[in-house]
């Protein structure tokens, strides 16, 4: 009997552009894939999302800026980046190398910045554009476009206009109704909407009476805040049409899969690499495995499965 | 080239009351591994997610030896592992000293080590071929000092006094009436700026290990940078990757 007509389909499609898998890998935690090109065939991943990258150099925030957490962990990076031209130099030739989709993830402190940044991508050989309007950790821009849903809309309508390719929304879970972020941001174009970002969080170190994160507030991320994840994902699922990108502490093939069920498409991988730097290929194999011991023929039939 | 490996523990025993000497085989870290380098160590209980950076200390045919305090719960869980059980480690990470260089440039040096900054200064002493007096510097019980290679000579200064010279490294560099033309110097920071500020007003080289926080510690995540003087190569600002570009630094291109 020929084993690969069992092989279950692990392809997915969002906003046109074909993934071989549904596993990316959230951004800021894999850089531009080169350090971790020791550890993980950048080509069996359905997706690479770089580090969020802006128009020019970012110093980012003071250190100490990450801190454990109790099955998770803060991070106060300030978007830490070394600017358009640098990366459009290094990154995109190194991701040029491997056959997997690129997805660009652009910061910006004003509108104009997030244009400006999308305006340079503009005939580089990547896939698709991840717009971070959630991050908890800088002060102007990111999150100030991430908490209110017409800000969110005017970001996405300006980044469309200029955009050669689809654009995936990142939103933040530091709202009261993150339906209605996604709705806005559907509305005004978006192709596709990630989530979650971090949830703001703080740790106090308590021999020393003081904060500490030099940023004294840091993003809170890994397995700690899944559920919360999780019901986000399904939220949003059932707000809106397009597709959805889940995450928010996966660590294995069945914390994948609750995403998928909730109504994610894909999914990314973020703080779960510190703990396993080979952690993004055992779930794509971890996902064949189940859906073949499930008899399910298509991962697609996994996608907001539960309602 | 960094490799992640589920290794077996051969050795784990307390060398006083707080500090462990642990012992695991690994072919391709021992192989590539340079004095300087570290291991992501991580946790068992993976309710810690984060690797614990601890310096290589000996590299003994395909076993590394890593000695550490137990600082917090990482180190405690890592203290409780028996002989045989197994771990999961990255490594070698940074960039570790450039011994051959060292080695061709320098005709003497003197290397310091304070607390846990010890354990890194065993394996360098092992490799350099260059005259060499080593300093180390403790609370009160010592170790790691009779595991120097002959050819070095120790000078050991206590907080307490209890041994050696009463004070810090620098202290009993004072005692010891020693010079040399290179520094090389890992522990915590008020002694790397006494060093800094030392080498500065002598005129000599100096290079150093730095620590900070660290979460990928594999160089992707810009969680453990540290201030430099020039713009960065890779990061295109003033700061760079302890894990990654260092954690061994040129002293004169580091603002601590
Ligand atoms: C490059 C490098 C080499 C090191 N080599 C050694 C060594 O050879 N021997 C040794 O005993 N110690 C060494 N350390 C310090 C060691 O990493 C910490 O003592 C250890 O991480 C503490 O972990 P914990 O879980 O016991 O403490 P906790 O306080 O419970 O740790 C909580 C978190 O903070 C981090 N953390 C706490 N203290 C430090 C610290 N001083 N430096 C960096 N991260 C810290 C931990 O990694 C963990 O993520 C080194 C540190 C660095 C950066
Ligand atoms: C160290 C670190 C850096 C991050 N940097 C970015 C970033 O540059 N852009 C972004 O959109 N999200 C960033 N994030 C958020 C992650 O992409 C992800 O949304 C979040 O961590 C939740 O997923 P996880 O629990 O799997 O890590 C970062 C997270 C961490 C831990
Ligand atoms: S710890 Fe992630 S870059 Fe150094």
């Amino acid at each position: 009997m020929n084993e690969d007509s069992k092989m279950p389909d692990m392809s997915v499609e969002i906003a046109g552009v074909k993934w071989k898998n549904p596993v990316t890998v959230a951004s800021g935690t894999f850089g531009s894939g080169i350090e971790y090109a020791d550890f993980v065939d950048l080509n069996g991943l359905g997706a690479v999302t770089t580090k969020g990258v802006a128009t020019y150099p970012w110093e980012g925030n003071d250190t100490i800026r990450v801190a454990e957490t109790t099955g998770g962990m803060l991070n106060a990076i300030g978007l830490q980046n070394p600017g358009m031209e640098t990366f459009i130099e290094r990154d995109i030739p190194f991701l040029n190398k491997y056959d997997t989709v690129k997805i660009v993830n652009v910061v910006g402190k004003t509108l104009e910045e997030y244009v400006e940044a999308v305006k340079m991508l503009s005939g580089q050989p990547v896939d698709m554009l991840e717009i971070n309007i959630s991050c908890p950790n800088v002060k102007e821009g990111g999150i100030a476009f991430g908490q209110d849903p017409k800000a969110a809309a005017e970001v996405t309508r300006a980044v469309k206009e200029v955009s050669e390719k689809p654009v995936i929304m990142k939103l933040s879970p530091n709202v009261t109704s993150i339906q209605k972020m996604a709705g806005a941001v559907e509305e005004a174009g978006a192709d596709a909407v990630s989530l979650i970002n971090t949830l703001t969080g703080m740790k106090i170190d308590i021999q020393k009476k003081t904060f500490l994160l030099a940023n004294k507030t840091g993003g809170l991320s890994g397995p700690a805040i899944k559920p919360v994840a999780v019901r986000m994902v399904y939220e949003v699922a059932q707000a809106v049409n397009i597709p959805i990108i889940g995450m928010g502490g996966i660590c294995c093939a069945e914390d994948a899969i609750e995403f998928m069920l909730a109504g994610a498409t894909a999914v990314s991988v973020g703080t779960a690499n510190f703990h396993n730097p080979k952690v993004t290929i055992e779930i794509v194999e971890g996902i064949k495995k189940y859906l073949l011991d499930n008899n399910i023929e298509n991962v697609n039939d996994l996608i907001g499965a539960v309602r | 080239m960094l490799y992640h490996e589920n290794v077996s523990v051969i050795r784990n025993e307390s060398l006083t009351n707080d500090i462990y000497d642990m012992r695991f085989r690994s072919r391709d870290i021992s192989a590539a591994a340079k004095p300087g380098q570290f291991i992501n160590v991580y946790c068992n209980d993976s309710s810690r997610l984060l690797p614990r950076p601890i310096s290589i200390c000996e590299v003994n045919g395909e076993e590394i030896r890593i000695v550490y305090r137990v600082a917090g719960k990482g180190t405690k869980e890592l203290s409780g592992i028996r002989p045989g059980e197994k771990i999961n480690v990255t490594g070698p990470a940074g960039n570790g000293y450039d011994v051959d260089m060292i080695n061709q440039t320098y005709s003497s040096v003197m290397l310091f080590g304070g607390g846990v900054g010890i354990p890194p200064m065993v394996e360098l002493s092992k490799r350099l071929k260059i005259k060499t007096d080593v300093f180390l510097g403790y609370r009160d019980c010592l170790f790691l000092n009779e595991d120097f290679c002959d050819d070095a000579n120790i000078h050991i200064a206590t907080e307490d006094g209890s041994a050696g010279t009463r004070g810090n490294v620098l202290d009993a560099l004072k005692a010891s009436g020693v010079d040399a033309d290179l520094i090389c110097a890992c522990g915590p920071l008020p002694m790397l700026r006494a060093i800094k500020k030392y080498a500065e007003e002598s005129g000599k080289k100096a290079y150093y290990s730095m620590e900070e926080r660290m979460a990928c510690g594999v160089g992707a995540c810009l969680g453990c940078v540290c201030k430099t003087v020039e713009k960065d190569g890779h990061s295109k600002v003033n700061n760079t990757r302890v894990c990654a570009d260092g954690p061994v630094f040129d002293a004169s291109a580091i603002i601590i």
